[in-house]
């Protein structure tokens, strides 16, 4: 009955769906006030609907109702409740219903905060995101229906996978979804101000925020997901250059260029056509990613069920989608007209320098994760593209954006001097080169330059700041006055910039990490980067759907005891599928991370790493992350108000409509 | 003019990648995309030679009309799904040979009596070496060899129906 339920909510919702796409779109073109009014109600309603499906969908689970084909497929009386409720999104139809949710959830807050939005312009940006969620929805409802029966239904049900047996990965596909589909916002934005045939600064401004968030929720979801393949698959990496990773990453990069090219529309009115090209290209990347993923085309450890008709249909949406908007964009932008003009050396130009060579990077990696794939189609030959391709084509685009970022930020708009911007940052060149030549004792020279280059965008972050309360230069007081009055979106940029090079600092130190395979007996000891690993024991665990076989592995170091871990293997009964459960024991600057591997004879394969800096890669997605969600709570973009930049000295923000 | 033609170039280059999208899924499908599979290096060369209880690679060359060859095991659970659409595939005239694949005779029998046996003809390789000379990668897996006794098509995998009319379709033609 509660399927039914849920099954009733979806279709309720495709309706909602088609209604939010017709009619705002047909008043906004007529313009008929009454039909563009509707529309707020409409996003509600479909979302209202989702998401009483997606609770129907969880009951459902929480129940054990194996009835139902999606529960008996990827559920189990004695999985822990956690993941009854997050294995709603976890298998292939929840995540679906899930990803129309967040969809759904994107269009009620463009229904609950777009007020201040001109009627037509908040008419067009729901229509198109209903349009959007209409396709989705209806592939939910009739390709990968979450609530089909099943009958008779079984006894019990099959299991979840246990690597996805995780509480990190159990909030790794909200964030991600959240960070893929949020895009669809500032791409809803795109096409709106297309059919509109206007972009100004104000557009700028309401699209930035949503940005944002997603960008945000993105970096946070590529960064647990990293997170997890580091401590769960046991590989002792944290980065694999997999097409399911590389097809995140993909929407990351453009997302943060349309987050910096949004800018110079917001403050400057230039690069409107470029932008609303990266607004669409980013929601295009994020959905092509979710149909290479599902369709079974791409080759990865993370894999779905996967089913090439499901491909056919989600193939045929993506080409209604991207193909449309590709459409109207290729129609209408030469009329979104010129731009203001800016010397090469200014703050437009460095932000035009930033998008360049971001989007080269996206070119780059696309082209690795899918040339493989066409080369199989065009030429007939099985090829496959690795890691050593993408530090090679990755590392000579990614230095001169780490060169400029500490740069960009200290000059002008419209025209600025470069070597003047240069010597206001000599103290964190000079930080930079201290960090480069301590660093190139104990490290190769790739790691050492990649430490330099870390220590020169945190400190370069910094200088702006300084900079700009001048530092030393006034009395402390006064600075420190400053500081307070510095808008939050300063801190947020700071924060955003400071936080990649701690990630860089974390990638060059965990390329210096050491590895060892041993076969070890109970009482032997090894020797690992100066720690002593000893084996005190093995023992059989039971939990509540495994058998776990547990080593306690005590470490010390000159003779000195630190800690005392104990890493697992787990056998899942139901799934017949062995996981190794690493431990890792972690003082910020280095983990020590142990895996139990296969036993013979009373002794044990025991994987053993130091892994230096490894930490930093995640706290810097988090501090970059918190740069974002800084910049977002940023009074000009909370208020959304409608002036232009010629005036940022506004004080009485008032919900009007720029002419 | 120009700027029409540049701000319509991402549309031709998401229309490019679609298509070849399109046409991998449709490869899929039919079985002569496989992102996955491992190529066989049979293909295009002469089958290999091999001598076993039920025919011989003589008597494939000598068939005188394209032959499909399918290894196959009693102890395989997707040759029990392929099983339907092998006996639909000679139905409709299409030469079957199978070749069991280390596999007890009376278990090959039993197997083919209770899910039908859609072979004409019938080989048993027990000890499994035929199948190394073959480059079998698991079973099922599917060969056609022309009359020639040139390899010229592998599946690897249970034949999906879509992939078994266009075999057909080909084989007709």
């Amino acid at each position: 009955m509660i399927a039914e339920l849920g099954h009733f909510a979806l279709a309720l919702a495709v309706a909602f769906a088609v209604a939010q796409a017709v009619l705002p779109l047909w008043g906004a073109w007529r313009g008929e006030a009454r039909l563009m009014q509707a529309a707020p109600a409409l996003a509600l309603g479909q979302m209202i609907a989702l998401a009483v499906s997606f609770g129907c969908l969880v009951l459902v689970s929480v129940n054990d109702d194996f009835s139902v084909l999606n529960i008996a497929e990827n559920s189990h009386t004695l999985k822990p409740l956690l993941y009854k409720i997050t294995g709603a999104w976890g298998s292939h139809e929840g995540s679906i219903l899930f990803w129309c949710l967040i969809l759904a959830l994107c269009g009620g807050a463009v229904a609950l905060f777009g007020n201040p939005l001109p009627a037509s312009l908040r008419a067009r940006v729901i229509g198109i995101l209903g349009a959007t969620a209409c396709g989705f929805d209806l592939f939910c409802l009739i390709e990968s229906n979450p609530f089909a029966r099943l009958w008779p239904p079984p006894a019990n049900g099959r299991d979840m996978n246990p690597l996805l047996q995780d509480p990190g990965l159990a909030f790794h596909p909200p964030i991600l979804y959240a960070g893929y589909v949020g895009f669809a916002i500032p791409f809803a934005f795109a096409i709106a101000a297309l059919l509109e045939g206007r972009i100004d600064a104000a557009w700028g401004r309401w699209v930035r925020p949503w940005t944002l968030g997603a960008w945000c929720c993105l970096t946070g979801g590529i960064a647990l997901g990293s997170w997890w393949s580091y401590y769960v698959l046991g590989w002792g990496g944290f980065w694999f250059w997999d097409p399911v990773e590389n097809a995140s990453l993909l929407p990351w990069l453009t997302g943060t260029a349309l987050l910096h090219s949004a800018i110079v529309v917001e403050k400057r009115e230039a690069l409107k056509t470029w932008t609303v090209l990266l607004a669409i290209g980013t929601f295009a990347l994020s959905l092509s990613g979710t149909f290479l993923v599902r369709s079974g085309i791409l080759n990865s450890v993370h894999s779905f069920a996967n089913d090439p008709a499901r491909g056919v249909f989600i193939l045929g949406l993506l080409a209604v989608i991207i193909g449309g908007s590709l459409l109207i964009f290729a129609i209408r932008a030469p009329t979104l007209g010129g731009s203001g003009l800016f010397a090469p050396i200014s703050r437009e130009g460095a932000l035009v320098l930033n998008n360049i060579l971001l989007c080269s990077i996206a070119a780059v990696v696309m082209t690795g994760t899918i040339y493989p794939l066409f080369a199989d189609l065009l030429l007939d030959q099985k090829i496959s593209v690795g890691p050593p391709f993408f530090q090679a084509t990755v590392l000579p685009l990614a230095t001169p954006v780490f060169l400029a970022m500490s740069l960009g930020p200290t000059l002008s708009w419209k025209r600025a001097a470069l070597f003047p911007a240069m010597l206001r940052l000599w103290w964190a060149a000079l930080v930079a080169l201290a960090v480069g030549v301590f660093a190139s004792f104990g490290m190769a020279a790739l790691p050492a330059f990649a430490m330099a280059a870390a220590a020169w965008m945190i400190f370069g972050a910094l200088a702006e700041i300084v900079e700009r309360i001048r530092l030393f230069r006034l009395p402390i007081g006064s600075s420190f006055a400053r500081l307070v009055a510095l808008p939050l979106s300063t801190f947020g940029t700071t924060l955003g910039h400071a936080g990649l090079g701690v990630t860089i600092a974390g990638i060059a130190g965990m390329s210096m990490s050491t590895e060892r395979v041993v076969l070890m007996h109970p009482g032997d000891t090894v020797d690992v980067a100066g720690y002593d690993f000893r084996l005190v024991e093995l023992h059989d665990a039971k939990g509540s759907n495994y058998n776990a076989r547990v080593a306690t592995i005590a470490i010390s170091r000159n003779g000195v005891p630190l800690v005392t871990l104990a890493p697992e293997r787990r056998a899942f009964t139901t799934q017949v599928m062995t996981t190794t459960e690493a431990k890792i024991n972690t003082n910020f600057f280095r983990d020590l991370y142990v895996v139990l591997g296969e036993e013979r004879d009373g002794a044990a394969v025991m994987r053993l790493h130091d892994n230096p800096l490894a930490p930093w890669i995640w706290f810097g997605a988090l501090i970059m992350a918190a740069g974002g969600a800084c910049s977002l709570a940023d009074r000009r973009l909370r208020i959304a108000a409608p002036t232009r930049a010629a005036s940022p000295k506004n004080t009485a923000p008032k919900n009007t409509v720029q002419a | 003019m120009n700027r029409r033609w540049l701000l319509a170039a991402p549309l031709a280059a998401a229309g490019l990648a679609g298509a070849g999208f399109w046409r991998m899924l449709s490869g899929m499908s039919s079985g002569n995309f496989d992102p996955r599979g491992v190529p066989s290096m049979l293909i295009d060369k002469p089958l290999p030679d091999f001598a076993l209880p039920g025919f011989t690679a003589a008597d494939v060359r000598a068939a005188g009309h394209p032959v499909v060859i399918n290894f196959f095991a009693s102890w395989c659970a997707p040759c029990i799904d392929e099983a339907p659409t092998l006996v639909a595939l000679s139905r409709a005239g299409v030469a079957l040979w199978g070749i069991a694949y280390k596999d007890k005779p009376a278990a090959t029998d039993a197997f083919l009596a209770r899910h039908g046996n859609p072979f004409t003809r019938l080989a048993r390789d027990e000890p499994g070496v035929v199948a190394i000379d073959w480059g079998v990668t698991g079973v099922p897996e599917t060969y056609l060899v022309d009359p020639k006794g040139i390899v010229r098509w592998r599946f690897s995998g249970p034949l999906p129906i879509e992939a078994a009319q266009a075999l057909a379709g080909r084989l007709r033609a």
